[in-house]
């Protein structure tokens, strides 16, 4: 099974991006399990259908101690089982220790036992590495790759930069590495370039360019997978060639952060480029 | 060979600064830098001392004897008030560990309306630190109000609830408006917070000013009125003094805070002295209670017979009255005959020995008279919590630097009360005291009691404790429980003087007589001659490996 974190500045599209992913590796025949580590609990609105799931921390709070697993993970699109870390309203608790508390409560339910048969557990974890809680996933070798979710933007490319500190300190104590940069594009200029330059500078590779386009939205409001509401348009084939990348994805590396000098010299160079 | 018991050797011959050299000499350049600073070699000059480094950070690692902001606050200020409902919100072993452990003894009186003997906590679980604990705290004090309708809830926040940010001041608002009849306030003293439990105290000493004092303006009966502030009734000292303050005619309207009610704190304004004892742990409340309501501070001991008598003298002196004077004087010569004839028993078995202190942020200076009322000197002494004012003395505080540490402790701003703040004495009577010697708001710290040529110590630690009796052999330790075996192991005897041990009281006249009995018993008690097994000084049998 590979056990795959996908981190990435907040609202950068990581989790319509991880669902959409999760569908193209589903068409492909995968058993995928989605492990939304947000306190939102909408990492898997699109696989469900809606936000009809009932997460992991309500569960424990309201059945107590005994829970099942069946009690906490729900079927989606492709036959993929989602689940919601949840957590607590904004302002009150520690979402952190939820996320902590969720991922053991997994694993000691079995949910990654070899009998699931999972090929793939994907982590879609809130906004920037924030605290202990979330860099769970990367830690204990919860998650063994990581995929940044970027785009040209400044403080997107900032926020991938910082979580690459956080893998390089993880990486050198466990087995997680970075998988590579998702640059989901916001048609900033010379995009693509920048992004690959940022990858080529962190020691790893744009693993794919997904192109900005409605059709995304469109699935959205449907509450689908952009597969599952039209397989015919073009971004459809986009994000199957995205799991295809992923599949077939054998650079794993630890990332070398760059300083913030380098990383405003990056966005001058490119941004000024026309 | 017979194994008899080894006359020591009491001729201890050391150099202080060899032994300073020694206890630094382990740590790396850094923190030996650092804690040089926190060793004085005593000069013993009246007024200008050099300056020890006091009230801050312990170097990580090293393992420091004090204790934690929440230790401070729950602990040892609000603790010993048995009528205040005190609710740890928290992880259940913060709760338990802080539950009766200072024996600081209560007299539920009349009402016998005592919570001391309940631990009541909000037993946080994991769901409570991930979706918050506001809600079970909430709950926690409505069950506590609906079993016991107390005066008064208090409630403290332990470290976990810092960290998630738990908002129980308006927890406690919110109750405290809901009740009507019952006072309802939180105290932020996580324990992270400060370098010691020294910062805890503050804390508590804001809120109570802040919520409880002046909350009952009803005059009491009594002529010589005052509050003892930094009291703690550990063992039972509280009893003692106010048996002597009874005898005196002297009415102890609140003490801070042993066996004390809610009642006394909410009374303490209307009192017309403020007597402290403890000056590290509750000066703030004296000075609050100086500006606010107008009653002016002395500093007393009544640790040591001598003490007692002179603390009763300046209590007497302030009131200036005759018929006190000459009660006070009475008293003396009635309490004194007894103290004389037990020191005179002891005087030839503990003359000449040697002593160490440190424990507190008073006790360590308070002790000493003691012991040289037993003919003892104390070679090494140093402070837990202490700040740089306890060592060197009140006049140093315009001096002291404000550290990122000490901000992150609130201050509060007293104001003179619009109507009732009422100065106790005129100008010109207070000068007139003063004149006549008499000091108000006045503490010289440890350092000018303390022989020339001894160790003052700030913050001591596991290592350098061990390191210190090995170098110096004292004929006995003091210190609090986790010094306590370690210390023995040595062959040393080891007094607590944070619980006691078992013992009490040790303040006022009566306690001064058990304090003689129990050192006498053990620093000549024949024990430490045994430590040793009999083949570790006299093998019977010797053998080498084959090997060797």
């Amino acid at each position: 099974m590979r056990k795959v974190a996908i981190y990435g500045k907040g609202g950068i599209g990581k989790s319509t991006t991880t669902q959409n992913t999760v569908a193209g590796l589903a068409q492909m025949g995968k058993k995928v399990m989605v492990v939304g580590c947000d306190p939102k609990a909408d990492s898997t609105r699109l696989l469900l259908g809606g936000l009809a799931q009932k997460s992991v921390l309500d569960t424990l709070r309201e059945e107590g101690e005994d829970v099942e697993l069946e009690n906490i993970r729900k079927k989606g699109y492709g036959n993929t089982w989602c689940v919601e870390s949840g957590g607590p309203e904004p302002g009150v608790g520690c979402a952190g220790r939820g996320i902590i508390t969720s991922i053991n409560m997994l694993e000691s339910l079995g949910a990654y036992e070899e009998s699931e048969g999972l090929d793939y557990a994907f982590y879609d974890v809130l906004g920037d590495v924030v605290c202990g809680g979330f860099a769970m996933p990367i830690r204990d070798g919860k998650a063994e790759e990581i995929y940044i979710v970027c785009s040209g933007e400044m403080m997107a490319m900032y926020a991938a930069n910082n979580i690459c500190k956080g893998i390089m300190k993880f990486a050198q104590s466990g087995a997680v590495r970075l998988g590579g940069l998702i640059c989901n594009s916001r048609a900033v200029d010379n995009e693509k370039e920048m992004i690959e330059n940022l990858a080529a500078m962190l020691g790893t590779k744009m693993i794919y360019f997904v192109p900005r386009d409605n059709d995304v939205q469109r699935a959205e409001i449907n509450r689908k997978t952009v597969i599952e509401w039209n397989p015919e348009v073009p971004q459809a084939d986009h994000y199957r060639n995205l799991a295809k990348a992923i599949d077939e994805n054998t650079n794993f590396v630890i990332p070398k952060p760059l300083d913030i000098e380098e990383l405003e010299k990056l966005l001058m160079d490119y941004g000024l480029m026309n | 060979m017979a194994t008899t018991a080894i006359k020591k050797n009491k001729l201890v011959q050391w150099d202080p600064a060899d032994v300073k050299a020694k206890l630094l000499a382990k740590y790396p350049p850094k923190v030996a830098r650092k804690r040089a600073k926190q060793i004085m070699i005593n000069e013993a000059q009246e007024n200008e001392t050099p300056e020890i480094s006091a009230n801050v950070r312990t170097t990580p690692g090293i393992i420091t004897m004090r204790g934690c902001t929440y230790a401070g606050c729950k602990g040892v200020i609000m603790g010993p008030t048995r009528d205040i409902v005190n609710l740890v919100h928290g992880p259940i072993g913060c709760s338990f560990y802080a539950w009766l452990t200072r024996r600081n003894q209560t007299d539920a009186g009349a009402d016998g309306e005592n919570y001391m003997s309940y631990c009541f906590s909000t037993d946080m679980q994991d769901s409570d630190i991930i979706f918050g604990g506001e809600k079970k705290l909430e709950k926690a004090i409505q069950e506590a109000y609906d079993l016991f309708h107390p005066k008064s809830i208090a409630i403290f926040a332990t470290c976990p609830v810092g960290l998630i940010g738990d908002d129980i001041h308006t927890v406690a608002r919110r109750m405290k408006e809901k009740f009507g009849d019952c006072n309802v306030y939180a105290f932020s003293c996580e324990g992270y917070k400060g370098v010691s439990q020294s910062a805890g105290h503050h804390i508590a000493n804001n809120q109570v000013f802040r919520h409880i004092v002046g909350e009952n303006d009803e005059v009491k009966p009594g002529k010589y009125k005052i509050n003892l502030l930094g009291e703690y009734n550990i063992g039972g000292d509280g009893f003692e003094i106010d048996r002597i303050f009874k005898k005196c005619g002297i009415t102890n309207i609140a003490t801070f805070s042993g066996n004390s009610t809610y009642d006394q704190f909410a009374s303490a304004h209307t009192a017309d002295l403020n007597a402290v004892m403890c000056h590290r742990s509750i000066n703030y409340v004296a000075d609050m209670l100086e500006t606010k309501y107008g009653i002016p501070w002395i500093k007393v001991n009544f640790i040591s017979a001598k003490g007692t008598a002179k603390s009763l003298r300046k209590i007497a002196e302030y009131f200036g009255d005759q018929e006190l004077i000459d009660r006070v004087e009475a008293v003396i010569n009635e309490e004194m005959p007894a103290v004389e004839a037990a020191k005179n028993d002891i005087l030839p078995r503990t003359q000449g020995k040697t002593a160490m202190l440190f424990v507190g942020g008073s006790r360590a200076h308070h002790y000493q008279e003691l012991f040289t009322e037993m003919g003892m000197k104390t070679i090494s002494a140093g402070y837990e919590f202490a700040h740089r004012d306890d060592y060197e003395g009140r006049q140093v505080l315009p001096t002291l630097t404000v550290d990122a540490d000490s901000r992150n402790i609130e201050e509060i701003e007293v104001e003179a009360d619009a109507t009732r703040f009422k100065p106790r004495k005129s100008p010109e009577e207070m000068k007139a005291l003063e004149k006549a010697g008499y000091k108000f708001k006045e503490y010289e710290g440890l350092i000018p009691d303390m022989e020339k040529g001894t160790l003052i110590i700030d913050d001591l630690n596991q290592y350098e404790a061990e390191k210190l009796v090995e170098l110096m052999k004292p004929d006995i330790f003091c210190a609090g429980i986790k010094e306590k075996f370690s210390i023995q192991k040595l062959g040393i005897p080891m007094k607590q003087l944070h619980s006691y041990d078992s013992g009490g009281p040790y303040a006022g006249f009566k306690g001064a007589v058990n304090f003689y009995k129990e050192i006498d018993r053990l620093v000549n008690s024949k024990v430490w001659s045994y430590m040793k097994a009999p083949w570790q000084t006299n093998p019977q049998l010797s053998a080498t490996y084959g090997w060797e």
